[in-house]
């Protein structure tokens, strides 16, 4: 026995080829199957989104019925029929694709695993196979959902139309097909990914930091990692149930939801926004932390207001979780119901005050160097404040009532997601890109990479707060003609946005291509998190001797 | 004969034709439409109260990120301070956005309430049941008139009388418009019969989902005659975007002889009320013109 344990420590068995990457337990070789996996889904994802904006570039059908009979070979007027269907399924696929496929695999997946161990001074996570499975069930989760675009939905039509939401009855006896019970499916697989790796995380992070690491001085991107991981333990089982619900409705003739049994589709709304609501928090605390490291190391600064930045997270995680109904307004739920989903909603925006309040401070005497990752960080804290004030405008009823489905609702989660989030992963990319490569890229190409973006993004989403003030319900193929001054607009910017794709992508092979050195730490004296006392890129395993944090 | 009474009108004529068919969107627009019922106010009212709020919330953001930006660049200070706690900083920005909080909620209270206080008991209820794809209207009393509504086709203008697409613009104008009239509380009963749908009507401030198994309620009170758009607002399948709802408010005796009509002839009840608005609209341009 005694011999087996010398054994382990002194042969560092080393994995080569496939078996490296199927097999594998460690940590940063699946953070990084992780972010391969998120930028194949985000490229997907991606397409989806910019075919949409295409049909609705101009009023009227433009391609949706010309790609129905492409791809599943409609002819005529059912071609129009099934260009319509198709265009829910684009929504649909875009939803659940850029949620579970892309975000979530890259910020908590990728540079969760990354760097999470790194930070807090731990050799690996805590179950490696458990991390292992954790990713493995997500392409088989993908490829369900890729597959359901392909087998029948509604009577006559393909996929998955529901919205992401997969609201019954029209995810019920609306789409009798076997596209929802893929997309069922999984969701159920993603789920049990998620929980497996949020397990995984929370293990890691209260039995595995370095002697002296306690709660109190763990790095923030660590804390963002375990509220996020508490979110999924709790919310995703409810999806679960939700969604297995709607399964035995489809199959089993159960009626939970359908009013003919007694049931009531409502109720699936109050499961999945029990679900949706912690969900886009996990999307986004993660994105917190990170933009709290950047803030700080471009500024050579300590993060300002360290303990209330971290309890400001775990107040929103708490918060997160009693605020649902604000998505079920208009449902008809009681007038005392609404009255107390509107305070609480409203109290959200005390911590996530005190966040850019936070981040703000934390740069104020600070000495700024414009980096790369410092760009997209600031772009993060200015555009998630806009996408955070409609949110205030949208927790009152009142005012909801008027904007709900609306364009507006797309404007304002997208600039929390699509630049919040998302924002919060290019930051991440560039932060520790030579880190886990030991490549540096050429910051030339990061910058044309951010500014096209940040351009292209607000072109999009900014003229989407006209249309839904206007009146443009959302997911509409056609729109009535007044609508289109601000589509054309909103189209354009996400072919601009298309083309900051293509140029993060030049960047990154021109990156491996150069194969310049990045060092240790290329970032100078403010990064001083314990990833950077490491080599570029860190050895396979890391803190055999255990750093001990003052 | 409108249109070329418009066309020569001069500017107060102008306004006055564009108030009356303001209920739908416009291109380019920003804001949102214009209000026919006090609801609807009352939503435009708080919605740029909040912006006095929010937009120098986003402002102060943006001016203190650009004053650290160039204040605190490297080039400019060069030793960078470590400051990282200051209590009473952090107790005002947290303090402060309650406050805030509290003025924007008194009066989103006041709003949520008013929305779910009619003024009066309604004189009419009408229920709205959703269906793939288009509206089932049915008043509620004695003779129970129902009629479907649906999405009017391009192909079907000249037919209804209906080829003026500044009117009756596409994806928005129906076959069968709900009527109703000025100045008079109306209940409606929102329901659905296959999947949900939402009824919603902007310029009345008013959106509420069609759920099978549920009756849910709402009611306006419009205080302009005139045609108002809305659409469904809730996808329902494949042709979500295609069944829209459209209210035309006329006077109370324009109303009650469409009512009398309809239930014998849907059709020429519709022709004479466009007859009766059209010649009404005339006298008016006329009496303005002079």
């Amino acid at each position: 026995m005694a011999g087996a344990a010398a054994d382990a420590h002194e042969e560092h068995h080393q994995p080569y080829g496939w078996t490296r990457w199927v097999y594998s337990t460690n940590h940063k070789d699946i953070g990084t199957l992780y972010l391969i996996f998120a930028i194949i889904a985000g490229i997907i994802g991606g397409f989806l989104s910019v075919m949409m904006r295409w049909e609705l570039a101009e009023p009227g059908i433009q391609i949706f019925h010309g790609l129905a009979s492409m791809v599943y070979g409609y002819e005529g007027a059912a071609a129009i029929d099934a260009g319509k269907h198709m265009y829910n399924v684009f929504t649909t696929g875009h939803g659940l694709i850029m949620i579970f496929f892309m975000v979530m695999p890259a910020l908590i997946g990728g540079f969760g695993n990354w760097i999470v161990p790194i930070m807090i001074g731990a050799p690996d996570m805590a179950f490696p196979r458990m991390n292992n499975i954790s990713f493995w069930l997500l392409p088989p989760a993908f490829i369900l959902l890729l597959l359901s675009m392909f087998v029948p939905g509604p009577a006559g039509a393909f996929g998955v139309g529901g919205g992401w939401t997969i609201y019954p009855p029209l995810s019920t006896t609306g789409q009798p097909g076997p596209a929802m019970d893929l997309a069922i499916l999984s969701l159920h697989i993603a789920g049990a990914s998620s929980i497996l790796g949020a397990i995984n995380f929370i293990t890691t992070i209260f039995n595995m930091r370095a002697p002296g690491m306690t709660l109190h001085k763990m790095p923030l991107f660590v804390w963002s990692v375990l509220v996020t991981a508490f979110l999924l333990l709790l919310s995703l089982p409810v999806l679960a149930g939700g969604i297995t619900m709607l399964l035995t409705d489809r199959n089993f003739g159960t009626t939970f939801f359908s009013p003919d049994g007694g049931g009531d589709p409502i109720l699936f709304q109050h499961l999945f926004w029990f679900f949706g609501h912690p969900e886009v928090y996990i999307l986004i605390l993660p994105g917190f932390g990170i933009v709290s490291h950047i803030v700080s190391t471009f500024s050579r600064k300590p993060v300002f207001g360290y303990l209330g930045m971290a309890y400001a997270m775990v107040a929103i995680g708490g918060i997160g979780f009693v605020v649902w109904a604000h998505h079920m307004y208009t449902t008809g739920i009681a007038l005392n119901t609404q009255r107390y989903f509107v305070f609480a909603t409203m109290v959200i925006a005390v911590p996530t005050g005190v966040k850019i309040f936070s981040w703000i401070a934390t740069m104020w005497g600070g000495s700024i160097q414009f980096r790369t990752p410092m760009l997209w960080a600031i772009a993060f804290i200015f555009l998630f404040t806009v996408g955070g004030v409609t949110g205030v405008q949208l927790a009152n009823a009142g005012l909801d009532r008027a904007m709900h489905d609306t364009y507006y609702v797309v404007a304002h989660f997208h600039y929390v997601l699509s630049m919040g989030a998302v924002f919060a992963i290019f930051a991440a990319w560039y932060y520790w890109f030579p880190k886990m490569t030991g490549y540096m890229y050429s910051p030339l190409i990061a910058r044309a990479h951010f500014w096209v973006t940040f351009i292209g993004v607000n072109l999009i989403f900014f003229p989407q707060h006209f249309l839904g003030l206007a009146g443009m319900p959302r997911r509409y193929i056609d729109y009535p003609d007044a609508f289109a001054g601000w589509n054309l607009v909103s189209s354009y910017g996400s072919y601009l946005s298309a083309l900051g794709v293509v140029i993060f992508l030049v960047g990154v092979f021109e990156a491996f291509a150069k194969k310049r050195e990045a060092g240790a730490n290329p970032w100078g004296e403010g990064a001083t998190t314990l990833e950077w006392h490491l080599p570029s890129p860190p050895p396979f395993h890391q803190w055999e001797k255990l750093p001990k944090i003052n | 004969m409108k249109k070329i009474l418009s066309a020569a009108a001069v500017l107060p004529l102008f306004t006055w034709a564009q108030a009356a068919y303001a209920a739908q969107p416009t291109p380019w627009q920003t804001r949102f439409q214009p209000a026919a019922t006090g609801i609807m106010d009352d939503v435009i009212w708080f919605e740029v109260y909040t912006l006095w709020f929010i937009i120098p919330i986003t402002l102060l953001v943006m001016g203190l990120l650009a004053w650290v930006m160039i204040r605190f660049r490297a080039s400019a200070n060069p030793n960078p301070s470590r400051t990282s706690h200051n209590t009473l900083i952090e107790v005002i920005w947290t303090v402060g956005p309650v406050v805030i909080l509290l003025f924007l909620a008194i009066p989103s209270f006041q709003l949520l309430t008013a929305q779910y206080t009619p003024p009066e008991e309604p004189a009419i209820t009408v229920k709205a049941t959703g269906v793939q794809w288009s509206w089932e209207y049915e008043y509620q009393n004695d003779d129970n008139l129902s009629f479907s509504s649906f999405m009017l086709q391009e192909s079907d203008r000249a037919a209804a009388g209906k080829e003026d697409v500044e009117q009756y613009p596409r994806l928005l104008a129906v076959d069968n418009e709900l009527v109703v009239p000025v100045n008079t509380t109306v209940r409606v009963l929102v329901t659905a019969s296959d999947v949900i749908h939402a009824f919603a009507m902007p310029a009345f401030g008013i959106k509420v989902d069609a759920v099978p198994g549920r009756l849910n309620e709402t009611w306006f009170k419009a205080d302009r005659e005139g045609m108002y758009y809305g659409q469904c607002s809730e996808l329902c399948g494949k042709d979500h975007a295609y069944m829209p709802i459209a209210i035309h408010v006329v006077s109370q005796d324009q109303y009650d002889a469409w009512r009398a009509e309809a239930q014998a002839d849907l059709g020429n009840a519709y022709k004479n009320l466009t007859a009766s608005v059209e010649s009404r609209e005339d006298t008016k341009l006329a009496a303005a013109g002079k």
